[in-house]
């Protein structure tokens, strides 16, 4: 449940880099996903067009503030998103540093605090920090997402341990990894962790077969959460045999 | 009079915010503004008067992850 919106699909999908509009729009529907991330830029007389595409699609819009690397500019592009798609949802990014893209935590928590208090219902890209993932809770945010990775690196879940505690602090909190995952076993081990979805764009969109990858991932992230809810056995560090002792025969 | 429009220095005879989405043929509903980093809604672009110098961007949806 995000911010009283329940969905089937726990994949959300970027839509940048994608090959033309057409793979996109074929790629969003192989997925499932009900969830898409848009931006917003300067006006080049193709935004309406975009739009027309996105409405096809029948998805929720979740505008971000990429690229905005101040407070300041965060919440104005907010603002402007919200006018533009009519939607109170932002996914927002305030992002500290240009080559690693990793998110300026204080900068985060700020925009959060306004955002929040101005009716945005907040999605925050954020690192796997407890305390950063705590004092954005206190700003309003009911949902958190920690990156698995940077930002298009496909790396998948780089501190594992450390989104397991993560995990476990906010067992309360709906989370999703954003970010890093670049391959769908990946998005199967987010939630077989136990995250509630994962957001990715650039595994599917920079694929050789966008669509086919698109479908992958959707897959992946139902195994995914299918084992959570099913349980997961515990590791052991020694074999234990599955087959019983009881009734072997004596052929040596 | 010289402003700024997504980056770019332009003259205008526009006065209002308004006038100058119409002035550059921008989709009026489809577009989002914003003068000297601060939003400015649909509904107030109107009274929106632009001075010498401003900085306006004009935003539309675009690919994003």
């Amino acid at each position: 449940m995000f911010y009283g919106v329940d969905l089937r699909s726990r994949l959300m999908l970027g839509t940048a880099q994608y090959p033309s509009p057409a793979v996109l729009h074929d790629a969003i529907e192989a997925s499932g996903a009900e969830v898409i991330t848009v931006s917003l830029r300067r006006e080049g007389h193709e935004g309406a067009k975009f739009r027309d595409l996105l409405s096809q699609t029948g998805c929720r819009i979740l505008p971000n503030t990429a690229g905005c690397h101040s407070v300041a500019e965060a919440v104005t592009t907010a603002r402007m998103a919200r006018e533009l798609f009519g939607t109170d949802w932002i996914k927002l990014e305030v992002i500290g540093h240009a080559d690693t893209l990793q998110p300026d935590p204080f900068g985060l928590v700020e925009a959060a605090r306004i955002l929040c208090a101005d009716g945005f219902s907040v999605f925050p890209y954020t690192t796997d920090d407890l305390i950063v993932g705590e004092k954005l809770i206190e700003a309003g945010c009911q949902v958190l997402m920690p990156w698995g990775a940077p930002i298009g690196s496909g790396q998948g879940l780089r501190n594992p341990d450390g989104l397991r505690a993560f995990r476990a602090h906010f067992s309360q909190i709906p989370l999703v990894i954003d970010a890093g995952i670049g391959a769908p076993s990946q998005a199967a081990q987010s939630m077989e962790m136990g995250y509630d979805a994962v957001l990715l764009n650039t595994a599917v969109a920079r694929s050789a077969d966008p669509v086919r990858m698109a479908h992958a991932f959707g897959q992946a992230v139902s195994a995914g959460q299918a084992a959570y809810q099913a349980g997961l056995m515990p590791r052991r560090d020694m074999a234990v045999a599955s087959t019983p002792i009881f009734g072997m025969a004596e052929l040596a | 009079m010289q402003i700024k429009l997504n980056g770019a220095l332009i003259e205008t005879s526009a006065m209002t915010l308004d006038d100058l989405i119409t002035e550059q043929g921008f989709p009026a509903d489809a577009v989002a503004t914003a003068v000297d980093g601060a939003f400015v809604p649909r509904a107030a672009r109107m009274n929106a008067q632009l001075a010498e110098g401003a900085s306006v961007e004009v935003l539309s949806p675009m690919q994003g992850g």
